[in-house]
């Protein structure tokens, strides 16, 4: 429990700091919001509006930075993130909010399925080392995690999108289709899911099955394996328990790592596929110069990696007693 | 504190040899080993670093990995040869007759469970105890070995070095098997928890009959618990016979260096001399004997004939100097005039 306080504790300062920083960050630079949006209109807005938009964008530059600094700290916990500019005049939590879903959905699932196959291969390859799966997965991966991801997505959408017609390559479900929890939409979602799911597996499985299988290849050479050999335990027992539960240890900070960036988005995967995900907003964000979405999605991004590396820290305390005794 | 050995035998070894397959070409590590161990009785094996011995335990106990292989012989234990059998025929003696104690206890217990899930993991393996059997059960053979029950909850970190290895030594105690195979169990302790230690595994026994095979590079620390003593040297048997006898009267010129090599406690003061040299590169074996560059008494026809074992008294040594069918020399006269009055008991081969 004091552990996990510890943690949390630690976790709160982080946190201040990226939020500090996040606020400091943006007003150090010229310019601000409010004047963007005045050249984006090329001077047919009044000195008026421009006294509006500060205030819609919470750039008061006639008020101090300390206050300006207790404004935003108040808006960030109410979840008021101010006004996209991109999407003027939807209010950025708003706009984040339905690029979120489809990031979670597509990106998450896709990295929680990479680490699940990916350790359960390695375990199998190294438990059964030089055999069938061991000669050919580990070669073959090397050879897909170095493959680009977008490259291998803009593959997929000319074979199975463009020349076989076989799914559906544009998009995160057809613009016809009517949202709601149902089997038909949610089956269109997953066949939109498809192909920008599989370009991503295929590329990030490969490290995962390495990692998992060298980690393994290690761990069985130690003295408690041969001991639980010797103990005449049954082999799944052994492989699982007392091979497995070591090897993985080292992986689950990646892992948790890994979870954090989901919220990122896959950038380039969501290019490629047009796919409304957070990293495609992320990209838009940036090239319009709408700085409000740009701040929160660095701010949901550090948050989502700091949530992910307290959680590593309290799985890895779960699944390694050597760590729970605190230092 | 010798007993004379009992006739039954538990585990009989017979010309077993094992060779690391590499791929420029195979390391013979144990060269036609022969020996038996009676039904408890307290077998130490001595040896240099590299010398086989350990590669010997794990033949014995079949838990040899790749690229290490059996290429000969036989392991017989209760009229099964160990060697031809399958993981799955094995898994029925493992640990309830066979059971094996490592090196370093650090790493030969798994560091994410608890002392009692281990224990309870190996109970689960060989039948269908109840919660209250396991928990009973363990905390008895805990008990056994001096350690609170209260740390069937503990972790491996969370014991000192002395206590994870007697939690070792109560894990195998689990089923009181007939052979507990001991790979230096008391290496990586000081020296007065290394005593304490082979006092306890010497009651165990003597209170619950298993015979022990005990492997060690410490040729003193066996002197007081053993009941027969095999010396090895590059992954053959050089020496084998009583402890007494051997310590008292050592015959092959490789016993005698290791013994000088020691300093007695009680005896008069004389310089250690030590074995100059070092163990041959088992890829690149002597000719004749394995002894012969580093031996102190050297023959000329040690470098091309190679020794078989020699019985002499009772004791089985691999050195030329006991060759009886060609001429003696005087060496070997003083040696054998010396063993003449150590002559006791009989070994079996």
């Amino acid at each position: 429990m004091r552990f996990v306080l510890r943690r949390a504790g630690f976790f709160l300062l982080t946190l201040w700091a990226a939020v500090t920083l996040n606020f400091f960050l943006p007003r150090m630079m010229p310019g601000n919001p409010a004047i963007a949006m005045m050249a984006k209109f090329r001077g047919r807005l009044s000195g008026q509006a421009l006294v509006a938009l500060e205030t819609i964008f919470g750039v008061n530059t006639h008020e101090s930075l300390l206050a300006q600094y207790v404004h935003y700290l108040g808006d960030i916990f109410s979840g008021n993130f101010g006004t996209s500019l991109f999407f003027f005049p939807s209010p950025v939590s708003q706009v984040v909010r339905s690029a979120i879903f489809w990031t979670l959905g597509l990106v998450g699932i896709t990295t929680i399925l990479a680490f699940l196959l990916g350790t359960g291969v390695g375990i199998v390859a190294a438990w059964r080392r030089g055999g069938l799966l061991d000669s050919v997965a580990p070669p073959v991966l090397v050879i897909t995690s170095a493959i680009p991801y977008f490259w291998v997505g803009m593959m997929f959408i000319m074979i199975f999108g463009l020349k076989l017609h076989w799914l559906p390559w544009s998009g995160g479900a057809d613009i016809a289709a009517t949202p709601g929890w149902n089997g038909a939409y949610l089956g269109n979602v997953l066949q939109h899911a498809v192909l920008p799911g599989l370009a991503l597996l295929i590329t990030t499985i490969g490290t995962w099955v390495l990692t998992m299988r060298n980690n393994m290849v290690t761990t069985l050479a130690e003295d408690y394996v041969r001991m639980a050999r010797a103990k005449g335990l049954p082999g799944r027992r052994i492989m699982l328990d007392y091979a497995a539960r070591n090897a993985i240890l080292p992986n689950l900070t990646g892992f948790a790592m890994s979870l954090g960036f989901v919220v990122g988005g896959a950038i380039l995967i969501e290019y490629v596929f047009n796919y409304p995900g957070v990293g495609y907003m992320l990209l838009q964000a940036v090239q319009n110069e709408d700085y409000p979405l740009m701040q929160a999605l660095f701010l949901l991004i550090t948050v989502a990696v700091l949530v992910a590396i307290l959680l590593a820290d309290i799985a890895t305390a779960v699944f390694d007693p050597r760590t729970r005794t605190a230092r | 504190m010798s007993n004379p050995p009992v006739p039954e035998r538990v585990l009989g070894v017979s010309g077993l040899s094992v060779e690391y397959v590499l791929d420029r070409g195979s390391v013979r590590a144990v060269d036609d080993v022969s020996f038996a161990v009676g039904n408890g009785e307290f077998l130490g094996i001595v040896g240099e670093s590299g010398c086989g011995k350990s590669t010997l335990l794990f033949a014995i106990a079949h838990l040899l990995a790749p690229p290490a292989l059996v290429t000969a012989g036989s392991v017989s234990f209760a009229g099964m040869n160990l060697v031809t059998m399958t993981d799955k025929q094995l898994s029925a003696i493992r640990w309830r007759d066979v059971s094996v104690v490592m090196q370093s206890a650090m790493n030969a217990l798994n560091p994410v469970k608890s002392i009692g899930a281990q224990f309870a993991d190996v109970l689960r393996a060989h039948g269908k105890p109840s919660r209250a059997d396991i928990r009973s059960r363990s905390a008895e053979v805990l008990r056994m070995v001096g350690i609170d029950p209260a740390h069937l909850r503990s972790y491996p970190h969370q014991l000192s070095g002395g206590m994870r290895q007697r939690a070792m030594i109560a894990m195998a105690m689990l089923f009181t098997p007939e052979l507990v195979i001991m790979d230096e169990p008391t290496s990586a302790l000081d020296v007065v928890a290394q005593r304490s230690l082979m006092v306890q595994i010497k009651e165990l026994q003597e209170q619950y009959g298993f015979a022990v095979i005990f492997v060690t590079h410490d040729m003193s620390l066996v002197s007081h618990f053993s009941d027969r003593l095999m010396v090895m040297y590059a992954g053959q048997v050089s020496e084998l016979g009583p402890t007494r006898a051997v310590f008292d009267a050592p015959r092959h010129p490789y016993t005698q260096g290791l013994l000088e090599a020691f300093p007695s406690i009680r005896g008069p003061r004389v310089p250690l001399k030590g074995i100059p040299g070092s163990p041959p590169n088992l890829a690149v074996i002597p000719n004749g004997c394995r002894f012969h560059p580093r031996c102190p008494q050297v023959m000329d026809r040690c470098k091309e004939q190679v020794p078989e074992l020699y019985d002499v008294n009772g004791t089985l040594v691999r050195c030329l100097l006991y060759d009886d069918r060609p001429v003696r020399t005087g060496a070997a006269e003083a040696r054998t005039a010396e063993k003449a009055t150590a002559d006791k008991s009989v070994a079996d081969a």
